[in-house]
């Protein structure tokens, strides 16, 4: 992997989304929950769309979800994954409701849609943390 | 009074180029423009309502520079609403709107994008997803990702096959044949399809629609305008609008906005799916064609690979013929926005002056429908029936 490349498609730390990159890193799962109303919400949004209230928190969950879909990437969109393809990417139905795009973590074998499977942590360049998930087939 | 019966669409133009290295973006929006209007019979200085995309250039993004560079002095009446690929079709029927409240009489609408030869604002090489947080980007997702896994999933769920979603890309190709000036004038069949290279599993290169410089444009003027004028109008019958946005991460991806915004134009247009001669789809992907036609009612939900097969999308004798022009999949795909494309064949097809081979006979009431923004976070929708009106 180009890992100058790989930094540049890292999305910038706000103060909003400060929390789930600092979850990543300390090897938790956070979403931002609703003060009032209780629902997660992901991606990180000012107001809870369900009751509009403004005061959440960031709360670890349970890291474990269901493969709602996935896909194969052949074509080289992006230099950084330019030596990767053929890569899988999953999209996940987290227990907590919303999904999130992401990888499975070296998985033999083809993704599984409906397979459970639980959040990881995997350390990358300039001391950021990413979300993979495994089903725990990983050797 | 029906808003509908306040306006009609006049005059429609598509740029005959797809590579447009030696234009600028402005110069592009200025020939459509004049094209247009010249297919009205009217003129820049006629027009007093003006609407394009936030990727027009200049200062701020909307129409403030376009229209300063147009030399428009007169304008009563301007409107950005962004849509991605679908805004051109949000934008007539704002026109139409605001012609109904008196705001303007003449709307000029433009689009345009050289994606193939330069960069336009958002654009060049990968399409870029709205928020590359959300859309994990940096796990090697991408636009075309979310397509690809709505395919998978409406496989899954439906049973459907890559062999389908080949028909759609079939048909277009046989429509473009007709038209010299799309960009792929190739006839393909399902095998070609199926065996073209692995873009995002299960889309292939043939699954995605084309990258090319172009544009297009649409005049709106008032029934009171149009009379003094010798070109065909197109009257509008329904239109509908519509968002699915991130709804705090619980999509679903087998369907679309369009199962909003459908409904509401029908129900204005007083039609059903029975009364549509000619469809113009959104054609991002194949997937992108099939999740619609099921949304809008031209079949069940999870029908839409059955429905698309042996020939039904092909002019002009195929049960519901679409995209005549080849579509974003084979003719033109200008600045990743086909909103105005679907539009422009629509209303050829309506006054009967689609290339002769794929022409429908007796088109009387065609639906164009567009699909903006990304399927996975914020995509929206806009439906509209035209019907046929006598000169």
């Amino acid at each position: 992997m180009d890992v100058a490349a790989y930094a540049k498609l890292l999305p910038d730390i706000t103060p909003r989304n400060k929390p789930y990159w600092d979850g990543l890193a300390a090897g938790e799962l956070r979403l931002q929950k609703c003060a009032a109303c209780g629902r997660h919400r992901f991606p990180d949004a000012p107001l809870c769309p369900e009751c509009l209230s403004g005061e959440s928190s960031w709360e670890a969950v349970s890291g474990a979800g269901t493969i709602w879909s996935w896909c194969t990437m052949h074509q080289k969109y992006f230099a950084a994954f330019a030596d990767e393809v053929p890569y899988q990417l999953v999209y996940v139905r987290l227990a907590e409701g919303p999904l999130v795009i992401s990888v499975l973590a070296g998985e033999p074998g083809e993704p599984e849609i409906g397979r459970q499977v639980h959040a990881v942590f995997q350390p990358i360049a300039g001391d950021r943390t990413v979300l993979k998930f495994s089903t725990g087939a990983a050797a | 009074m029906n808003v509908n019966d306040a306006a009609v669409i006049i005059g429609a133009y598509e740029h005959p180029g797809r590579e447009l290295p030696d234009k600028s973006l402005a110069q592009i929006h200025a020939e459509v423009a004049i094209g247009a209007l010249a297919d009205a019979g009217l003129t820049l200085d006629d027009v007093d309502g003006y609407f394009c995309g936030h990727d027009a250039p200049g200062y701020g993004g909307g129409w403030v520079s376009m229209a300063e560079y147009l030399g428009l002095r007169d304008l009563t009446y301007m409107d950005s609403t962004e849509s991605g690929g679908a805004s051109p079709i949000y934008h007539v029927s704002h026109a139409i709107a605001a012609i109904a409240a008196g705001k303007c009489n003449v709307a000029l609408i433009t689009l345009a994008g050289k994606p193939r030869t330069g960069v336009q604002p958002g654009g060049g090489g990968p399409i870029r997803p709205e928020d590359s947080f959300e859309m994990g980007m940096f796990t090697g997702a991408g636009l075309v990702s979310t397509y690809a896994l709505a395919a998978k999933r409406h496989m899954y769920e439906f049973g459907t096959t890559s062999e389908q979603l080949a028909e759609i890309k079939v048909a277009a190709t046989k429509h473009a044949a007709h038209n010299p000036h799309a960009f792929l004038q190739k006839v393909l069949t399902v095998e070609d399809v199926v065996n073209s290279p692995m873009v995002a599993d299960p889309l292939h290169r043939a699954d995605c629609c084309l990258v090319t410089d172009g544009g297009g444009a649409i005049v709106v003027v008032s029934k009171e305008v149009a009379r003094g004028l010798k070109r065909q109008p197109v009257r509008i019958m329904g239109q509908g609008e519509s968002a699915k946005l991130t709804n705090g991460g619980r999509l679903d991806l087998t369907y679309t906005s369009a199962v909003w915004s459908g409904p509401r134009a029908f129900e204005q247009a007083g039609v059903t799916v029975r009364d549509i001669d000619y469809v113009s789809i959104y054609d991002s992907f194949t997937i992108t064609v099939l999740e619609i036609l099921e949304d809008l009612g031209f079949c069940e939900k999870g029908e839409g690979g059955r429905f698309v097969m042996d020939g039904a999308l092909v002019a002009p004798h195929g049960r519901l013929p679409f995209n005549t022009d080849g579509g974003g999949l084979s003719n033109n795909h200008p600045g990743h926005r086909g909103g105005v494309t679907k539009i422009i064949e629509a209303v050829r097809q309506l006054r009967g002056e689609a290339n002769a081979g794929v022409q429908v006979p007796d088109c009387e009431i065609a639906l164009v429908h567009g699909n903006g923004g990304d399927l996975g976070t914020r995509m929206r929708s806009a439906t509209m029936i035209l019907g046929r009106e006598a000169k």
